[in-house]
């Protein structure tokens, strides 16, 4: 439908708006509108009356001629009383004029009767600055999460000393969603990348001749590098997100505040179960996850590089050596650690409703992704710095 | 006179603005709660009525000022039991808890009462506020009422020498509210509980409060500190009568 074709449907069938000048003075204008403003053709009547006062400039005068106005509603009211402190922003005086007693009853209402305010335009932020601000946002947030990591160790030393004031009774329940719940996505996940890996590698092994090696290349890089992250993405992706909502709508719905108030520290009643349930949990996900790469790398060795099962393991034995695992191990305690600290801060930060739940869950799987790869790579640094 | 039950000394309550300088939402706040007092803080809706008992719990930190909450200064949650119950203007159950263990919530940490004391605790408190049979019901069943009256159960779960209560009886039917108003008069007259409560609620106000303070937003500051009736009718600040009249604030 185009703007003729919905003027066509007006019921008076003529246009509404004339500019008169009835004013002998030259800096006086006149605006009477007329008939029935009705909201559904407030579009219109805006993109009139805006044109119509475009030209106008600073010290101009306009008055808008109401008198032969039957009716209005309340949103026409409310555009006509923006465009007016519109133009008061602008230097033009703009009054109302000639209402009659409803109308002038709606002019009230929407405080089009007293000095229009000027606001100040907001100027749109410069590149610069948004840059600088981000950056303040960053170290912001990176120091909040420290601040908690502290707090939650802190707090960890408080409960060792009185282990009777823990909430031991949360620990069963989140290790079994986090970690149990979690055996079919992990068993999957890290099959594949055994699997994928040792189809990559098989294509460049067998120009050597080197088949065997396979075993090798997988066994190192998934106990090494590989199963624990994996396994720590796929944890960051279930529980981080999980954490970070589930106490996200606590804190928007003052129930952290409540638990506050009796006396219950929020780190040590939600958190440290929480942590401690995936540093137990992680590293067995991570032992498993070992295992199926393992044998993902053993069936593409088997049925497409012709290694005996039994060939296959012998490497892996030959090459993979306890401290691999260990220190795959190892890691995942920090991993865990990282994950579970950071989905709670960033819920307990939440701020602004169910809309801040979503803003600060995306923030905490995107922070401890950022995290996770952090951590890997100094270790990857220490191992090497220290031949381990 | 005893030592009274809070005192509140020039406290400032506020955040940090964007342009660095903190936006000020009361400025120099002073007054006491003697033991023993229903005590209604009132004004006008935003004017920070819901912040101020945040202060006084201790969940926030003031920008000046000092509170003392039965002599012991500002009350620190991080350690021991607050010697207060609390109940917040949304009710804020733990969702994921039934009406039961919320209220049991506390009594299971901080006491050593076998379960079978705790469940009878729960269910007298219960039958406080009239809701009988909701103990085994999650919070989300319940209606904005029901939550309201199950939060002040849980505020009371320790027998608190203390409560606070922000706006409970708004959304109960007027029977509740009455009801309400009754049960807040007898722990106060039988227990000698010290109430602090905020309500809009006039003819509760009259009836409970035996005196309050008037939060004004545009002055940021107390208006207003007394005995509710006294202040109706003595009152020289046309605000304090207007708002006790119910008439129109005049622009
Ligand atoms: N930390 C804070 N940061 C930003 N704004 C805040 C903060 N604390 C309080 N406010 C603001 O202070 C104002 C007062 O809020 P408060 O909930 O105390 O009002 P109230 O008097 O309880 O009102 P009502 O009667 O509607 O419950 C609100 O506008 C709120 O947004
Ligand atoms: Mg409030």
């Amino acid at each position: 439908m185009t703007a003729a074709d919905r003027r066509s449907h007006r019921p008076s069938g003529q246009p509404r708006l004339s500019l008169i000048e009835v004013f002998p003075q030259p800096d006086r204008q006149q605006l009477s509108l007329s008939g029935k403003l009705i909201f559904a053709e407030a579009g219109e009547i805006w993109t009139d009356v805006s044109a119509r006062i475009a030209t106008l400039e600073k010290g101009d005068r306009i008055d808008f001629d109401m008198s032969r106005v039957d009716a209005i509603d309340g949103g026409t009211m409310a555009l006509l009383v923006h465009l007016r402190s519109e133009l008061a922003a602008r230097g033009v005086r703009a009054e109302f004029a000639g209402a009659g007693a409803d109308v002038q009853a709606l002019i009230h209402l929407y405080r089009g009767d007293i000095r229009a305010s000027r606001r100040v335009r907001q100027r749109a932020e410069s590149t610069f600055s948004q840059l600088g601000r981000s950056t303040i946002h960053f170290f912001h947030e990176l120091r909040g999460i420290l601040g908690f990591l502290g707090n939650s160790v802190l707090a960890a030393v408080g409960l060792l000393r009185e282990p009777k004031t823990g909430n031991w009774k949360q620990l069963a329940p989140t290790m079994e969603r986090a970690g149990a719940d979690a055996v079919p996505i992990v068993v999957l996940i890290n099959f594949l990348v055994g699997f994928v890996m040792a189809f990559q590698g098989a294509t460049q092994l067998k120009q050597f001749g080197a088949n065997v090696y396979v075993a090798d290349l997988v066994g190192l890089s998934v106990t090494r590098e590989l199963g624990p992250l994996m396994t720590a993405i796929i944890l960051c992706g279930r529980s981080g997100a999980a954490f970070a909502a589930e106490l996200g709508s606590m804190s928007v719905s003052e129930e952290i505040d409540a638990l506050r108030t009796m006396g219950f520290g929020p780190i040590r009643y939600l958190v440290l179960p929480r942590t401690l349930a995936l540093m137990l949990v992680l590293p067995l996900l991570t032992l498993l996850g070992d295992l199926v790469g393992i044998i993902g790398g053993l069936v593409v060795g088997v049925t497409s590089l012709g290694l005996t099962v039994g060939g296959y393991l012998s490497e892996t034995q030959k090459a993979v050596s306890m401290w691999d695992v260990f220190s795959g191990l190892i890691k995942s305690v920090i991993f865990a650690i990282a994950i579970s600290v950071i989905a709670c801060q960033q819920g307990m930060a939440t701020t602004g409703g169910a809309e801040g739940v979503g803003r600060r869950t995306t923030a905490s799987v995107v922070s401890t992704l950022f995290a996770l790869i952090i951590i890997d790579a100094g270790f990857t640094v220490f191992f090497h710095a220290f031949h381990l | 006179m005893s030592e009274p039950m809070i005192k509140v000394e020039g406290l400032t309550m506020g955040w940090p603005g964007p342009a660095g300088a903190p936006v000020i939402l009361q400025q120099d706040a002073t007054f006491d709660v003697a033991r023993g007092e229903v005590f209604a803080i009132l004004g006008g809706s935003g004017c920070g009525k819901s912040t101020l008992l945040r202060y006084l719990v201790g969940l926030e930190s003031p920008l000046g000022g000092e509170i003392a909450i039965a002599g012991l200064g500002r009350p620190n949650l991080e350690v021991g039991r607050p010697p207060f119950g609390v109940m917040f203007q949304s009710g804020a159950l733990f969702g994921s808890l039934t009406v039961g263990e919320n209220i049991g919530l506390s009594l299971e940490q901080w006491t050593d009462l076998p379960y079978e004391a705790i469940a009878a605790i729960v269910l007298a408190k219960l039958k406080l506020v009239g809701l009988e049979g909701a103990e085994n019901r999650y919070p989300a069943e319940l209606s904005g009422g029901m939550k309201k009256r199950a939060a002040i159960a849980r505020a009371m779960a320790l027998e608190p020498e203390l409560i606070f209560l922000d706006e409970p009886s708004a959304g109960l039917d007027p029977v509740s509210a009455v009801e309400l108003d009754q049960l807040i008069l007898t722990l106060n007259k039988v227990l000698g509980l010290t109430v602090v409560l905020v309500t809009h609620e006039l003819p509760s106000i009259f009836k409970i409060a035996q005196r309050c303070i008037m939060l004004d937003k545009e002055t940021k500051s107390i208006i207003a500190t007394g005995d509710p009736c006294e202040l109706r009718d003595h009152s020289d600040d046309p605000r304090v009568r207007d708002f006790f009249n119910r008439r129109p604030r005049s622009v």
